[in-house]
């Protein structure tokens, strides 16, 4: 039986495969046979270590080496100096940008410290369903310390001290919110939670109910003590089965413990948390929408002010607060408002949860400082660009923001840089998109999804969004002209100021920012009647090059409606007027001889 | 299950069921048990962690390896699913990304019986707060 001394550790990732990684590792393999370390000394490929910028990357365990941009005629000197000699291989060693130092151990890279888990500190950490291993990581700690060792308004002014603003998208200051509503009185005031993620492409709130509920209910006994406050309220989604189920266990097991019910570690503060069903309107996210569903009213916004504090559930002083919010509070108290504002930017503490999606490689859940780059974000932590494609955009805060482009690639994300950009941090969905993505037809889908989700209350949502998408739908098909982009731009600022709640007077930020950032694809698809990205059916043929067609009849065959003809080994054509452009003959073809025109 | 009473009551508590997990995680006796936690939010499960999990707690049975399979919130490599993070008495837990019961099967006899690394490592590219605590707490 062999027992290894040493791994070398090659990454096997789409950015590094593409520098031969594979070959690289081949070498290695052959290199440590013909040494005769093949006993002590192991090679094996990883997924991807998300530093493609460096790569192919090769770690060497136990000393925790990590090499970047290793060639495959390396692995050589690295057999023979690092697993023979045990000489790190200095000039493969990665070289810190800032301060040109060589940085041996993986452990010393900046890079490996762009992620901060503060939300999601338990999230693949415990058992979500045992309370023991809550309890173990610190759990209820917080509440106890809270709950036996300060006042309400200490408590609120460490809230306030930590500078931690509303995950849920508005970014309103956390403690102010609670001081606002601790100073209302009221018979019987509430604590909800916004558990009502409707962002396409987001599940930042989802991954925290399913992974650390009792982080959520114990936020919520100490925001019930700061408020006054015996009631909670969980609003989630129906959607969401295993984060329901989770967070029952959960509050069964609480109360067991007695760490919700009456007389709460002898403090004799009463606090208990019922969980409420949404039936999954985006527009129910907002929370006086939000309100009055739980009332078992409409799931339709109302005017504020009256604002939740001053008269919310049932006309009660209510305060409402996100998932990932909350999942923020008992570690400012267990760890201190100073050590939480000591992260982040100025005006935004803290770190923020992203849902990576669209054409990156490392899809997934990261949680990273804020003032961190976008470039960080999808180049470093991401894995950059799906099958090494150009970077278009990205879109965050979903149907109500708007999209950023390379040039703000290097701006520090906070709440206040992502605004100024024509954007929003909105609850945390980040939808990366390429050079294949056609942003008439990205504003299309968000309006489609608005147009779906608009309650109908009021007329500048429900009659001028559809107006909206109207004219996109024309600009797609090539049918418009120069006056229904003006006209687009108007009606989008009326929408925007003339709204009742937060869905209409955001819904054209996905118009606004494509039309600010890319006006040259909305002309082309106005002056020209073409598609840049090649996406919008009525504006592209599919076309056989005779040049590269060798008559492998692949296409004809798996047209699915016959529109290909052609003998083997003589060239296609392709019969336009039957075309229904669904792009099989593209995806099929191995000689590259069809193009979209 | 009795109630817990009082702030002291439950740093006792806390005291007592950190030291099991801290003796389940870093104990180096031979009596030292692996402990395998796997992903199951729901991109875990649709990806098919709840087979693995089944698996893995039927197989180490029958192959008599004392080890503890216990389920786990969103690792964050959603692109990888199922993930499991394993870790063997006294050693850095390593995470396994797309593991079906065929890469299991090869985790339980490679790694877990003779140490030696399988395919599909995902490094882990984040720091905790736990790790913070040891730094940066004065």
């Amino acid at each position: 039986m062999a027992k290894f001394k040493m791994h070398m550790l090659v990454c096997g990732g789409t950015g590094c495969r593409a520098s031969a990684s594979d070959v690289l590792y081949e070498n290695l393999k052959k290199e440590v046979q013909e040494q005769g370390l093949q006993d002590d000394v192991q090679v094996v490929t990883t997924g991807c270590f998300g530093f493609c910028e460096k790569g192919p990357i090769v770690k060497v365990i136990p000393d925790n080496t990590f090499y970047v941009s290793v060639e495959p005629k390396d692995a050589q000197e690295i057999v023979a100096e690092h697993a023979i000699k045990g000489r790190r291989v200095e000039r493969l060693l990665y070289v810190d940008p800032t301060n040109k130092k060589q940085i041996p151990d993986s452990k010393g890279m900046g890079f490996y410290k762009k992620q901060i888990r503060i939300a999601l500190r338990n999230c693949g950490l415990i058992d979500p369903e045992n309370i023991d291993e809550y309890l173990a990581a610190d759990g209820y700690e917080a509440m106890g310390k809270v709950l036996s060792e300060m006042t309400p308004e200490e408590a609120i002014q460490e809230m306030i001290d930590s500078g931690l603003r509303g995950r849920g998208g508005g970014g309103f200051p956390t403690g102010i919110k609670w001081q606002i509503a601790s100073k209302v009185a009221g018979e019987q005031k509430y604590v909800v939670c916004n558990a009502d993620e409707g962002d396409p492409g987001a599940f930042m709130d989802r991954s925290i109910l399913e992974g650390d509920p009792h982080t959520v209910l114990e936020a919520m006994v100490i925001n019930g003590y700061c408020i006054g406050a015996t009631k909670g309220l969980i609003y989630i989604r129906a959607e969401y089965p295993l984060a329901i189920n989770r967070l029952k266990i959960a509050i069964d097991q609480a109360r067991e413990y007695g760490l919700l019910g009456t007389d709460i570690l002898g403090s004799g503060f009463d606090f208990d948390v019922e969980i409420r069903y949404g039936a999954g309107a985006f527009v129910c996210g907002e929370e006086t929408a939000l309100i009055h569903s739980m009332e078992g009213e409409r799931g339709e916004p109302t005017f504020k002010p009256p604002f939740p504090a001053q008269s919310g559930y049932k006309g009660m002083p209510t305060n409402v607060n996100n998932v990932e919010t909350f999942a923020n509070v008992p570690v400012i108290y267990n760890k201190g408002a100073k050590w939480f504002a000591s992260i982040g930017t100025e005006k935004s503490k803290g770190t923020k949860v992203f849902a990576l999606a669209g054409k990156i490689n490392n899809v997934g859940l990261i949680e990273v400082p804020m003032g961190i780059t976008l470039r960080e974000v999808i180049f470093e932590i991401g894995g950059g660009i799906k099958d090494g494609r150009k970077f278009k955009a990205v879109q965050t805060g979903g149907p109500s923001g708007g999209c950023l482009t390379d040039k703000h690639l290097d701006t520090p994300i906070d709440f206040d840089n992502l605004l100024a950009a024509g954007s929003m941090m909105g609850s945390g969905g980040m939808i990366v998109m390429d050079e294949d993505d056609c942003m008439v037809a990205v504003a299309k889908f968000y309006l489609d999804f608005t147009v779906e989700e608009s309650c109908g209350k009021c007329s500048p949502c429900r009659i001028g969004n559809k107006r909206l998408y109207e004219l996109l739908d024309k600009i797609t098909k090539g049918q418009a002209d120069k006056e229904d982009l003006d006209n687009l731009r108007n009606l989008s600022g009326v929408i925007r100021d003339t709204s009742l709640c937060g869905l209409g007077q955001t819904s054209p930020n996905p118009v606004l920012s494509t039309m600010d950032n890319f006006m040259e694809e909305y002309l082309a698809h106005v002056d020209d009647h073409r598609c840049l990205a090649g996406v919008c059916k009525d504006l592209i043929r599919y076309e056989i090059i005779p040049e590269n067609c060798v008559g492998c009849t692949a296409c004809a065959r798996n047209c699915p409606v016959n529109c290909i003809a052609g003998e083997r080994k003589q060239l296609h054509t392709i019969d336009q007027s039957l075309c229904i452009k669904c792009g099989a003959c593209l995806e099929k073809c191995k000689f590259n001889a069809v193009e979209i025109v | 299950m009795t109630k817990i009473k009082s702030l002291a009551d439950l740093k006792k508590m806390k005291d007592n069921l950190q030291s099991k997990i801290a003796l389940r995680e870093k104990s180096d006796s031979p009596e030292g048990r692996v402990i395998i936690k796997v992903a199951m939010a729901t991109c875990g499960i649709a990806s098919g962690s709840k087979e693995v999990m089944e698996y893995l707690v039927d197989e180490l049975d029958k192959r008599n390896i004392d080890a503890i399979v216990t389920q786990t919130g969103c690792m964050g490599y959603c692109y990888a699913e199922p993930t499991i993070e394993v870790a063997l008495p006294g050693q850095e837990p390593v995470v396994y990304g797309y593991v079906d019961t065929k890469r299991a099967d090869e985790i339980i006899e490679k790694y877990i019986r003779n140490q030696e690394l399988v395919e599909g490592i995902i490094p882990m590219n984040y720091q905790t707060i736990e790790k913070d605590k040891e730094g940066g707490k004065a």
